[in-house]
């Protein structure tokens, strides 16, 4: 509780209890009215002052100014019959004021917890001076500093680990719930939590271009971008309030002028009291407060399980998902090449490998990098020499003194060397050793092993389309399609293509259903920026994918399509209700209102309740963990 | 230029009234106030200086809500 809620919080309580006194004291005419009007202006005159404001600033009907009316109108009522009944006007400003404070205390507690839930900012770093840590301000550690990492603490700026090894836990960063292992010469993220072991790393950013920081400017930025529903609401609120004034003005004259005219009883009192009845209802908050909650509570509990959302905007248009395009490499296939087999070898597997390998080493496409790694030995490059390399058909060089060509068909033929042709789906890499054929390796792009089941949740969850784009050659390309049960692809495309195909789809689906383009995020900004919805996958430590993308998915589980996609529906569900249920209750009080058989404790509640109740049921955005 | 504000206001409407008056000040070239994370992106026009524009804002924003803060 912030200063402002204790103090209401003690005005409540006194006034609550002055009220309950005055009706057991025996006091009469003026003193009486004095004493009561003193309860009044305990509880009420922070809201009597906003009126007066509002007033002077040519901002009348706002809620300030409905609560006066309502309950001036009410003492002045009690003056008027000669009741002496001023305790509706006082408790209608306590109840008034004793929803106003639930409302603000549960709105500031679910914004505390989400926020806190966000945070993932480190305080501090450790810096090593003397023999002793010293904890120092993250944004004074300059670039290339050590700086110690113990055990619980979190990782504060990006860095390479120069010594130790630990488990780290990257689960605010990704939802991941898997320790991940790291030993020195890892490159490490900052907002990575450090469980085992004490590590030195060396940082490689400033504290304020770090991970942390980019992720949580993105997350406090997302809920500035606003969504439909929420300009829709606001605009609702700003001719809501002045149409209720002047419908409860109609309300309080028209009946009560038309009795004059038929000649009956005007009954005044009766009138102006259901027009304060309706005042009292009309207060927007309930509205205005417990849409922007919900996105922001969706929003959280998305970033939570790795999903950065960049604005209420996108949680709309990602709900609506119908159609959902993959770039293939990087997304459905892990974008590392594997050598997947060794056929029509004339000497062992082991040894063209080792040819290959040596060869290629001069390389660093992601091709001869897969060489290297199936070779799996350090590479002495010694042994090789007169590296030629023959664009787009492969090399030829000398390893230990014998002459070994590597690369395609064409570079066969330009040998002479007979070569057998290869029935498997892949990139193959012919070889011949001393002018005659060697063998051939197929290296493929591998599939993620959660692909397949993403595919199918994508299904479930409700999308009617999916297609694959890619650069990669049709057999390939379909191959992986069906495997995975892709509806669509299209292969042997060019970057620019992509877009173009993206283009084609936009305008084939209906408008109402969204698209929704996944990539890595490496080159493909372009396209991202062109669909209605942009994915970037595995994030972590790639700035581009970030500025490009709508939805950052953290780590590269293409699982996280589906869940964003359902957290999106949740949250979206959740505003829908909010905004149905709130202008329902109030609809229909105001209707018993005008009927005359709304009270003033039936418009508090319709007011502040309904509030508190949409408020509760934002903050079940968050859950989303079972998704 | 654009600059981050923390600021204290209770209610949501507050807020986007606090946003409206913000966006109408001179020297302002467009404005965000985040209720949720209690912020404001004000982004001002160029050649003005911020310290004088948010005298303004804050000025415009008390005359809507009188309870608000900005933390300058």
């Amino acid at each position: 509780m912030n200063k402002k809620q204790k103090k209401m919080l003690t005005r409540i309580i006194v006034s609550s209890a002055a009220l309950v006194i005055l009706n057991f004291l025996p006091v009469t005419g003026l003193l009486r009215m004095a004493l009561y009007l003193a309860v009044y202006l305990i509880i009420g005159y922070d809201i009597l002052r906003k009126a007066g404001k509002g007033i002077i600033n040519g901002r009348v009907c706002d809620e300030n100014f409905l609560m006066t009316v309502a309950t001036v109108g009410a003492i002045a009522l009690a003056v008027y019959t000669g009741s002496g009944d001023y305790n509706e006007a006082i408790a209608v400003m306590l109840f008034y004021q004793i929803g106003e404070f639930f409302q603000s205390y549960a709105v500031g507690k679910s914004r505390r917890n989400i926020s806190a839930l966000m945070d993932i900012r480190p305080d501090y770093a450790n810096i090593e001076r003397d023999g002793k840590l010293e904890q120092v301000d993250p944004d004074e550690v300059a670039v290339g500093s050590i700086i110690v990492v113990q055990p619980g603490e979190k990782v504060p700026i990006d860095g390479i680990i120069t010594e130790g090894s630990s488990d780290l836990n990257t689960s605010a960063l990704t939802g991941e719930s898997l320790p991940r292992e790291a030993h020195g010469g890892d490159e490490v993220i900052s907002g990575c939590i450090n469980m085992t072991g004490v590590l030195k790393i060396r940082t490689t950013q400033e504290f304020g271009e770090s991970t942390v920081s980019k992720i949580l400017e993105l997350v406090e930025e997302s809920s500035s971008r606003k969504s439909r529903s929420e300009n829709f609401i606001s605009r609702f609120a700003r001719v809501y309030t002045p149409s209720v004034c002047i419908a409860a003005l109609l309300l309080a004259l028209l009946p009560p002028l038309g009795n004059l005219l038929l000649g009956r009883v005007p009954g005044w009192e009766n009138w102006i009291y259901s027009a304060l009845t309706f005042l009292v209802i009309s207060c927007p908050c309930a509205l205005v407060v417990s849409v922007p909650l919900s996105f922001f509570a969706g929003i959280g509990g998305a970033s939570k399980e790795g999903i950065l959302i960049k604005g209420s905007n996108y949680m709309e248009i990602l709900s609506q998902a119908k159609v959902v395009v993959f770039d293939k490499t990087g997304t459905l296939t892990q974008g590392v090449f594997e050598v997947s087999g060794i056929h029509h070898n004339e000497m062992e597997d082991a040894r063209l490998l080792e040819y290959a390998a040596l060869a290629e080493c001069s390389s660093s496409h992601p091709i001869s990098k897969s060489l290297q790694r199936a070779y799996g030995q350090e590479i002495d490059r010694s042994r090789v020499t007169d590296i030629r390399e023959i664009s787009g058909e492969g090399l030829i060089a000398k390893v230990d003194g014998t002459e070994v060509a590597i690369g395609n068909g064409k570079l066969m033929k330009r040998q002479d060397v007979a070569y057998a042709d290869c029935h498997s789906v892949g990139t193959i890499l012919h070889m011949a050793v001393d002018g005659s054929y060697a063998g051939h390796i197929v290296i493929s792009d591998i599939e993620k092993p959660g692909a397949g089941a993403a595919i199918a949740a994508l299904k479930k969850a409700g999308v009617s389309k999916t297609v694959m784009l890619t650069g990669d050659a049709k057999a390939v390309a379909d191959k992986v399609a069906a495997d995975l049960g892709v509806d669509e692809v299209h292969s042997e495309l060019l970057p620019g293509d992509k877009v173009e195909q993206v283009e084609k789809l936009l305008a084939e689906k209906s408008p109402k259903a969204k698209l929704v383009f996944v990539g890595d995020g490496i080159n493909d900004a372009p396209v991202l920026g062109r669909a209605d919805i942009g994915i970037a996958m595995g994030a972590m430590g790639s700035d581009a994918a970030i500025e490009a993308a709508d939805v950052v998915l953290m780590d590269d589980d293409p699982m996280k399509i589906a869940k964003g996609i359902k957290i999106s529906r949740k949250c979206l569900s959740i505003v829908y209700q909010n905004i149905v249920f709130a202008l329902a209750v109030k609809f229909v009080c105001l209707l018993l209102g005008v009927i005359g058989y709304a009270n003033m404790w039936l418009a508090i509640f319709a007011d502040v309740g309904v509030t508190v109740i949409a408020v509760l049921n934002a903050i079940r955005a968050l859950r989303v963990r079972k998704l | 230029m654009k600059k981050t504000y923390k600021i204290e206001v209770d209610c949501a409407n507050c807020a986007n009234l606090m946003e409206e008056a913000t966006r109408k000040t001179p020297g302002v070239a467009a404005a965000t106030v985040n209720f949720m994370t209690q912020k404001m992106n004000v982004e001002f026009e160029e050649d003005r200086d911020p310290k004088e524009v948010m005298k303004t804002v804050l000025k415009a924003c008390k005359k809507v809500e009188p309870d608000c803060e900005i933390e300058l």
